[in-house]
Order: structure tokens, then C-alpha cells, then sequence
């Protein structure tokens, strides 16, 4: 009886063997076939063009003149040097320290007004996500129209009795008013992705929570935002990496990088250096800036907002 | 009647008030939200003369401003465009970022972290890095101006890849190996276990591939050079800068709301589609 | 549901990875010079029959193969209407030679080109504005218009002085159909309501015309500006060629080097008259009404220093409006600022090619086309002879246009943008940032000297 199920188990366990190993190549073929086209069309287009954009770096590249003698880091050199690039440094960060922030906050909080909504909560979504579905230009465009010394939104403040203000104009305001445009356009998105982070946490952690009798800022305190942090990692990173690379607002909303420069930002200014200045060999040399700031940027936002949660 | 569990909530009364709060707060989001079109849409109705006119509605009212922006531009070819490459590109999308996250996130084999990792980095590239070597690419093939040209960067995408894996990763792996037991082969296993349990994902990335690619910027206006091959982002740009300098900003506001109507238009009508799809992918 | 992977290892292999790659990185970018030179060295082949000589003026019959040559000009509607006419002309008269144009809008045109032409896609004939010449011509871009179809000695005793703007290191590089100067554009009806009688003639006067002009509201908005004010659309060429050298002050030195404005208080003296209409006067600021074009087509200003070109665009948006030309108010003496769009031809045009250019050229700035382009597009003709015959002069809205044309002058530009967006900033200084006007008026200076002496050290080391 024992052997007579030693053996039978022994044939199955053979048969898994002999099913396994026909298995592993097949499972290899399907790997490389599912992963060589991928592959190849990654390193082409990414891989390959960054290097080349190394190798213009390097180089004194005008679009114009057909020599490009190879001079070391004097593009880089050049750029810390100049007080434009510098500027349109500080002015990226200031968007992101704007824009993080404003985007996520507007985010949340609709994302919260609408978790206790009970009626016409399709429609919320709908409404609010549409800003984020429409072009850049066209938005951008609007709000340049509105916006003008005497335009619509300064025909209200007078109204009120407020002071005219300058607005896109104005050096002091110009980054904020388009920072705020770029937070408007993305509030829809972010309110969905905090919406479906809210429905991740389970309610009986808030009713074990409102029996211990925690009011509604506690829960929020302690419930919510930790349970939330993976969802504001994410969001922070993606809004981070999009701020950083602010560009389509600034070009359709302002002239010239706006008042004294106050809204240049990184990418304008790579757009100015390449398409204007026909200056390739700096532009590249500031997107591999860009880029390096880009990878800082994510591995720090991963090291400090990535905290492992206990339950 | 009060009891223990009563101590951490508000009373009935508070709670009404809040709800009221809440609604008003949301319909004030609306309108803050929903403005800038309404004022898009009412001053493409205006007539050239009243273009410093700040009342919401315009009085006369015209048409004409639409007739005179097809004139002008080929909207309607510019929308076509459009279409057929964010179509184009979101097929081709689901077809790879799928399979490939499927891939990386099913199996494991020699070399699977550094592809990841590879691929993942790519999303750091800013794209203003790569679009000069693309152009000299392009061009060297004589692919400017064309429609691979055009789709060729954004045929696969590493977001996708990224949002699929992930989302795979999730998928109960006994299922798939119940199905290799039952003599399925690998592709079949994929295309017919795998695919239908992935679905809202996919969903999701169809959507955001479509309207991504359907706001693209940069690389349309650099590799098309053709006024009837521009995409609609492209042609809006052309179309404003021109009409700034000659005092076109009616136009400009026409040419604005029809850009952003077919987007609202096909969102409007599979938003119950697109919603429960971002939702239910669960951003994981 | 967070767990921590470690990036550390892959992430290195991924930067060893890389790392290798860029010192490869050498190799790609000789390929890919080489693709970028061969499109530039390919085009010429295309010209057949490759007679030695390219000389231009040893007429037809050389090569009865057909030559397609392509002309880029800025996109604006007038201009691109009467070019597509002008090109059937000239391909009936020269029946071997079709002519293809493309155009872009202003604003993406040194875009276009950026992206064209390394991609060897350029043009056999680009139209510039005249600005823009040094940085093409110290890139290498151009060549020198033919010597024996455009002699430096005809093109100076023909044209207007301004025209010398397009000669560099004793060349010609390019050659204008039309030119154009700033005059003064005031609003007939509003004068009349102010009870101004004649639009002003010197500097007081158009202050003391503005003043009367503006009319504001209860809450202090501008209804209508009494001057529009736009140092970034024509008021810095207004600084440069008019208010300065009539204040007696200078612009360059004669090697284009030096900015000599801080030389005398003549510089001073012109930038606060022109940065006092908005700070001190304030009959008028920058961004209302969108711009000062669109303020004054709109009756929204009263008096606006503006082009030439815009009387086709006034013409056709606000036929209705009653304006006047008048010249520009004169001070100690006479200058107004002039400007123009020239044709010139890329280096790597040659052959076949090259003659087509050129005969293409010789036919747009023929007096039949510089009249045409008068009715069509409201430029006015780059050579004396054309301009001064008394239809033109006479007529209201060109006439004084005309008459300041030998007066005109035309700033060497090393770099236009980078120029007006300085005092486009000098002035926002001012303006918004109350600093005091001398200072702004120092960097100003100082700023624009460093940009002439970055350009001078590039091209000196050629």
C-alpha cells in the first residue's frame, strides 16, 4: 500500500519534473521574445540619444556653423557663470516649492470633501477632472486673457475695492499666478489619485478609532496621513518631476522668460539656449543638469518620504 | 440615545452644518474649476470689436469666429491628426508596457532587477535631452514630417511599464501556475489569465496614454514642419503667436475652445469608464 | 506595505554602465557629425551640368535643366499673398526655375531654422531681419551676396545709407526689397476731442499732447492711454536710432565695438524722457490693452510710435479708424529708427543653384516688384530712386514715412532679443522695482557692452 503510493506519488513528481524543465525553455523563449523588442527600442531612443547628448555637451555646437570643436566642461562653466541660468534655477526650485505643496494640499482636501460627499460625487469627479484632460495652451491662453492689467479678474477686485494688480506682469507675482494655473490643471488628477488612496483604508480603522474617541482632526492625524504616505510619496515625486520641467505655462503665458525673468525656468531657458541662441552645445550641457537634478531630486524625495508603516 | 460609540461623533445638528459646508466648498471648486472655460467659450461668441468688453456675456452674439478660424487654419485636420496618433500610440502602448510588465513582474530570470532599474531611469530623462538627437535621427532616416516620425518616441512607455508591473505584481500567482499545470503554454497563459485580470488597469493606461498624447507638445513641433501634418497643441501654438501680433485674441480664444472640445467630449462620454479605471487600478 | 528595495547595486552597475558608455560617446558623435555634415555637402550635387564657373550674371541658356530653388521668408499674410504672386512672375519669365516658399510665423522662425538646418533642409534663399545677420554671418551660415550681381559701390549709391547695416567686413550679406521706419500714429478723432489741432512735433509737445490725451476712470484704469507704452515692441528701436542721436548722443563706434551711450548725458537724458511717460507722466504703462498695436487699433491710445508695416494690418482690422501719420518729434535734430527684412543666401548654395538664387534676387529688389510691395504689404522701397517718385511722397499715410528715410538709421544688432529683452528689463527696473533711473541706466549699459564683447572675442578668434 506505502509503495504502491511512493510510487504513484513518484510518477507525479517525475511528471512535474519532465513538465517543469520543458517549461523552463519555454518560459525563457517567451521572456527574450516578450523583452527584445522593448529592449532594443529603449536603448535606441533613450539610451543612445542621451549619450549623444553627453557627447554635445561637450561641444561647441551651433546649429549653424558646421564645426563643433570639443571643449571639456567649458559649457558647464559657462552657465554657473551666467546670471540668467542661475535665475532660472532658482526660479524652477521656487515652482516646486510652490507647486508640490499647492497640488498635493488642493488635492487632499477635495479628495476629502468628496470621500464624505454622498450625493453627486460622479459628478464632482467629472467636473474636476476635466481642467487636467485640456491642452496647456488653451488653458494658458485663458488665463493670460483674464489676467491682463485690465482684464476681467482686475475688473472684480476693483469692484471689491481691491487695488488693480499686475499679475503676469508683475516680476513678484508673475511665478506664483502661473504656478497657480499649473496647480489648477492638476488638482482633478490629484484628487483621484488621493480618492482611491482614501478608499484603501479601511473603515474599521476609523471606527475603532472614533470608539477610542478620537475626534475628526486625530483620526486624520494619525489614520489617515500615515496610511496615505505611499499614495503622497508617489504623488509628490510624479508633481516634483513635472514642476522641475515646467515649461508649456511659461511659454504661452509669458514673454521672454516674464518680467525680469521671473518666470524662467530651467527648460526655457535650455529652450531659449538651443531654439533662439542656437547655442546647442550649452542647451544640452543644461539638460544634463536637468537630469541630474531630476535623479537627486526622486532618490531624496524616495529616502525621506519612503517610511515603512506599522499597523 | 447616546452610547459609547456616540462619544466620538458630532451631534446630528453639527453634522448637518458640516455637510452643508462641505457641498458649498465643492460647488465653489466647481466654479473656480469650471470658469476660465465658460469665459473661453463666451468670448469665442464675441464679435472683433468688443474684445475689451469684460461682461461674461457677449451681446450681440456671433458665430462667425468659428467660421473664420476653420478659414484660417485647418483645425479640422489638425484634430484628425491628432486622433490617429494618440490612437496609434495608446495601441501600441497597452500591446508593450503590458507585456513587458507582465514580464518583469511574473518572473524571475538573470537580470530582471537591472532591466527594471533601466527602464525605470529612462523616466528621468527629461525629454528636452532627448529631442535633438531624435531630430538628427529622424531626419537621417527622412522621417521628419511623417507620422512614424512622430509616433516613434512614444511608442512605448516606461510609465506604463512601471503602472502595469506594478499592478501585475498584485496578480495571485497560483492562478497563473494552475494554468501552466493545466497544459497551457506561456502566451496562452498571458493572453488568457493574465490580460482579463488586468483589465481596469489597462483601462487606465489607455486613458492617460490617450490623453497624453493627445496634449504633446514638444516633439510634434519639432519634427513636423508641414502646416496640414501639425497635431492640434502644435497648430494652436502657431496659430495664437501669429494671431497675438495682430490683435487676434478672439480667434484665439475661438481656436482655444475648439482644442479643448474633443478631449472634454470623449472624457464626458466615458467617464464612468475612465473613473472606476483609475480608481480600481489602485495606484499601487 | 512598504518595503524598502535596495537600489544600491543595480543602481551602480547602472552607473558603471553608463559611465562606459559615455566614454564611448566619442565615437557617436564623430557618426553623427558626419551625418550632419553630409546633408550640408549633399546639396549642391543636386545643381547638373556642373559648369566650373558659378558666375550669375553669365546668363541662361548654360544649363536648360530644370532647378528648384526654395525661399524661406516669416510668415505674414500680406507678404506670403504677394510672394506666391511675384514667384508666378518670375517662373514665367524664367521658365527653368521653380521657386518653393515656406514661411513661419515670427515668433518660431529662428526655431524652424534651428531645426532645419542642421538637418540639411536649409533654404537656397532666407529672408532675415537684418538683426539677426551678424550671428548668422559670424556662424558661417552665409555668403556674400555675388559681387557682380550686387556691387557694394551700386547697392551703396542706390540704396539708403540704413542698408549699410547689412555690410559686414566690407561684404554685403544680404539685400532688402523694402524697408521700414517708426513714425508717429495718432488717433484723428481723439485729437480732435482734446482740441489738439497739429500732432506734436518735438519732445515737450508730445508730452504735453499725451497728457491731454489720457483718460482714465473712477478707479484710475486707463480707458485710453494718452501714449502707448511698449519698450519691448518698437520704443527701444525708438531709444536707440531716435531719441538718442537727437539728444546728440551717439549709438556705436564706427567698429561696431563700443557702446558709447553713458559717453555724454545725452544717453541719460534720452532714457529718462522715454521712462518717464510711465513712471512720471503716466499716460501710459506696458500690457494694457494686451499691447500697444492693439490699444491703439482698438481706439484705446491715442498716439502710438509704430512701423510702417502695420498700416496693412490697421488697414484690414480697423478700416474704420481715423489716424494720421505724422514724423517723429524731433528734438536737437532729426533721426528716426529704421529697420528691414533682407534676402540673403546660405553658404552651401552654389552651381545651378546658385544662379537661380541670385537672378531670384535680382528680381525682388527690381522697382517693379519694391512698388508692388509698397501697395501690397505698406513697406516702403529700399532705393532712393523708387521711393522718392511723388506718388509716394504725397501720399498721406507713406509721405511721412518717406521723408524721414534719409535720416533713418538702422542699429547693428549682435544679438536682438538679447538686446531689447535688456532694456525691456532696464526699464521694468524702473518701473516696478523703483530703481532709480541712473542706475538701471548703468547696467544697462554695462550689460549690453558685455554682450558686444562676448560676440567680439567669438568672432575675433574665426
Amino acid at each position: 500500500m506505502i509503495s504502491s503510493a511512493i510510487q504513484r506519488s513518484a510518477k507525479v513528481g517525475r511528471r512535474l519534473l519532465a513538465v517543469r524543465f520543458t517549461y523552463r525553455t519555454q518560459r525563457i523563449v517567451f521572456i527574450y521574445s516578450m523583452l527584445g523588442v522593448p529592449l532594443l527600442y529603449f536603448l535606441v531612443t533613450r539610451l543612445v540619444p542621451i549619450v549623444y547628448s553627453f557627447n554635445i555637451s561637450v561641444r561647441e555646437w551651433d546649429v549653424l556653423s558646421p564645426e563643433k570643436p570639443y571643449v571639456g566642461f567649458s559649457n558647464f562653466a559657462a552657465l554657473f557663470v551666467d546670471e540668467t541660468f542661475r535665475r532660472s534655477l532658482a526660479n524652477t526650485f521656487l515652482f516646486v516649492a510652490v507647486g508640490i505643496p499647492g497640488q498635493l494640499a488642493a488635492g487632499l482636501a477635495v479628495a476629502l470633501l468628496l470621500q464624505s460627499a454622498t450625493r453627486l460625487r460622479g459628478f464632482f469627479r467629472t467636473v474636476y477632472f476635466i481642467p487636467y484632460v485640456t491642452s496647456i495652451v488653451a488653458i494658458s491662453w485663458v488665463f493670460r486673457w483674464m489676467l491682463m492689467p485690465n482684464g476681467w479678474v482686475n475688473a472684480q477686485l476693483l469692484n471689491l475695492g481691491i487695488p488693480a494688480q499686475l499679475f503676469l506682469q508683475s516680476p513678484r507675482q508673475a511665478p506664483f499666478v502661473v504656478a497657480l494655473a499649473m496647480i489648477w490643471q492638476s488638482v482633478g488628477f490629484q484628487m483621484l489619485v488621493f480618492v482611491t488612496g482614501l478608499e484603501g483604508i479601511p473603515r474599521t480603522y476609523y471606527e475603532a478609532a472614533q470608539i477610542d474617541g478620537a475626534n475628526a482632526w486625530r483620526r486624520f492625524r494619525h489614520i489617515t496621513i500615515p496610511l496615505l504616505n505611499p499614495v503622497i510619496l508617489f504623488s509628490a515625486v510624479i508633481a516634483g518631476i513635472s514642476y522641475l520641467q515646467a515649461f508649456g505655462h511659461i511659454v504661452s503665458m509669458t514673454q521672454d522668460g516674464g518680467p525680469l525673468n521671473s518666470t524662467r525656468t530651467l527648460v526655457y531657458h535650455i529652450y531659449k539656449l538651443a531654439f533662439k541662441s542656437f547655442d546647442m552645445g550649452s542647451a544640452s550641457a543644461a539638460t544634463v543638469i536637468l537630469f541630474v537634478i531630476l535623479l537627486a531630486f526622486t532618490l531624496l524625495q524616495l529616502k525621506v518620504l519612503d517610511r515603512k508603516v506599522d499597523y | 440615545m447616546q452610547t459609547s460609540a456616540d462619544r466620538g461623533r458630532t451631534r446630528p445638528v453639527a453634522q448637518d452644518a458640516l455637510a452643508v459646508i462641505r457641498y458649498a466648498l465643492l460647488f465653489a471648486g466647481v466654479v473656480v474649476t469650471l470658469f476660465p472655460f465658460l469665459w473661453m467659450a463666451a468670448s469665442s461668441l464675441k464679435q472683433p470689436q468688443h474684445l475689451f468688453d469684460m461682461g461674461l456675456i457677449p451681446s450681440p452674439a456671433t458665430w462667425s469666429n468659428y467660421a473664420d478660424l476653420f478659414k484660417k487654419a485647418p483645425f479640422g485636420r489638425w484634430i484628425a491628426n491628432t486622433a490617429v496618433i494618440a490612437v496609434v500610440t495608446t495601441v501600441s502602448v497597452l500591446i508593450f508596457d503590458t507585456s513587458v510588465g507582465y514580464v518583469l513582474a511574473k518572473f524571475q530570470f538573470a537580470g530582471q532587477k537591472v532591466i527594471f532599474l533601466f527602464i525605470i531611469s529612462t523616466l528621468m530623462v527629461p525629454t528636452e535631452m532627448l529631442i535633438i538627437p531624435w531630430y538628427l535621427l529622424a531626419s537621417d532616416l527622412h522621417l521628419t514630417d511623417t507620422y512614424v516620425g512622430l509616433l516613434l518616441p512614444g511608442l512605448i512607455s516606461a510609465f506604463g511599464i512601471f503602472l502595469m508591473r506594478q499592478f501585475m505584481s498584485s496578480l495571485p500567482s497560483e492562478l497563473l501556475d494552475a494554468a501552466r499545470i493545466d497544459g497551457l503554454n506561456e502566451w496562452r497563459v498571458f493572453v488568457s489569465i493574465a490580460i482579463p485580470l488586468v483589465k481596469p488597469a489597462m483601462v487606465t493606461l489607455a486613458i492617460l496614454s490617450f490623453i497624453s498624447s493627445w496634449n504633446q507638445f514638444i516633439w510634434p513641433f519639432i519634427v513636423l514642419q508641414t502646416e496640414g501634418n501639425y497635431t492640434l497643441p502644435v497648430g494652436m501654438v502657431y496659430f495664437s503667436s501669429e494671431l497675438k501680433d495682430n490683435s487676434g485674441w478672439i480667434l484665439i480664444m475661438t481656436g482655444a475652445t475648439v482644442s479643448v472640445l474633443p478631449l472634454i467630449a470623449l472624457f464626458l462620454i466615458f467617464q464612468k469608464r475612465i473613473i472606476q479605471g483609475i480608481a480600481l487600478s489602485g495606484m499601487k | 506595505m512598504t518595503t524598502k528595495t535596495t537600489y544600491t547595486k543595480p543602481l551602480s552597475a547602472l552607473a558603471i554602465l553608463t559611465l562606459l558608455l559615455t566614454a564611448c560617446g566619442g565615437n557617436s558623435g564623430n557618426k553623427a557629425e558626419g551625418a550632419a555634415a553630409s546633408p550640408a555637402a549633399a546639396s549642391p550635387s543636386v545643381s547638373v551640368a556642373a559648369s566650373g564657373s558659378a558666375s550669375p550674371s553669365a546668363a541662361s541658356g548654360n544649363s536648360q535643366e530644370k532647378v528648384t530653388i526654395e525661399y524661406w521668408q516669416y510668415e505674414y499674410p500680406a507678404k506670403v499673398t504677394l510672394i506666391d504672386e511675384l514667384i508666378k512672375e518670375f517662373q514665367a519669365q524664367n521658365p527653368t526655375i521653380t521657386v518653393k516658399q515656406t514661411n513661419f510665423p515670427y515668433d518660431q522662425y529662428n526655431e524652424k531654422v534651428a531645426t532645419l538646418v542642421p538637418a540639411g533642409k536649409g533654404p537656397d534663399v532666407i529672408n532675415l531681419y537684418y538683426g539677426w545677420l551678424p550671428k548668422y554671418v559670424s556662424s558661417g551660415f552665409l555668403q556674400p551676396l555675388p559681387e557682380a550681381a550686387f556691387p557694394a559701390a551700386q547697392i551703396e549709391s542706390d540704396y539708403y545709407p540704413l542698408v549699410n547695416a547689412a555690410k559686414i567686413d566690407g561684404s554685403y550679406w544680404a539685400i532688402p526689397t523694402a524697408v521700414r521706419t517708426l513714425a508717429l500714429f495718432y488717433n484723428k478723432d481723439l485729437f480732435a476731442k482734446a482740441n489738439i489741432a497739429q500732432p506734436p512735433a518735438t519732445w515737450e509737445e508730445l508730452v504735453e499732447d499725451a497728457k491731454k490725451l489720457t483718460e482714465k476712470d473712477g478707479k484710475g484704469q486707463f480707458v485710453v492711454e494718452g501714449f502707448a507704452w511698449e519698450p519691448g515692441a518698437q520704443l527701444h528701436h525708438w531709444y536707440r536710432d531716435g531719441l538718442l542721436p537727437q539728444a546728440g548722443g551717439q549709438d556705436l563706434s564706427d567698429d561696431r565695438r563700443r557702446i558709447l551711450w553713458a559717453d555724454t548725458p545725452a544717453g541719460l537724458e534720452a532714457f529718462q524722457y522715454l521712462i518717464d511717460f510711465a513712471v512720471k507722466h503716466k499716460v501710459g504703462t506696458t500690457g494694457v490693452f494686451t499691447d500697444d498695436a492693439t490699444a491703439f487699433k482698438t481706439g484705446h491710445a491715442a498716439i502710438n510710435i509704430d512701423g510702417s508695416f502695420r498700416l496693412g494690418s490697421l488697414k484690414k482690422d480697423a478700416p474704420d479708424l481715423q489716424y494720421g501719420i505724422a514724423p517723429l518729434p524731433a528734438y536737437k535734430n532729426k533721426s528716426a529708427p529704421s529697420s528691414f527684412w533682407a534676402n540673403a543666401i546660405p553658404k552651401n548654395v552654389s552651381g545651378a543653384k546658385l544662379e537661380a538664387a541670385t537672378k531670384f534676387l535680382q528680381f525682388l529688389t527690381s522697382k517693379e516688384v519694391q512698388e508692388k510691395w509698397v501697395e501690397q504689404v505698406g513697406e516702403l522701397p529700399a532705393q532712393r530712386a523708387v521711393a522718392t517718385q511723388d506718388k509716394y511722397l504725397n501720399d498721406e499715410k507713406l509721405g511721412p514715412f518717406i521723408s524721414q528715410l534719409d535720416n533713418s538709421k538702422a542699429h547693428f544688432f549682435i544679438d536682438e532679443t538679447g538686446e531689447r529683452t535688456l532694456f525691456v528689463d532696464a526699464t521694468n527696473e524702473v518701473l516696478l522695482n523703483h530703481v532709480p533711473v541712473e542706475q538701471a541706466f548703468k547696467d544697462l549699459v554695462a550689460k549690453t557692452q558685455k554682450l558686444y564683447d562676448d560676440y567680439w572675442a567669438k568672432a575675433d578668434k574665426k
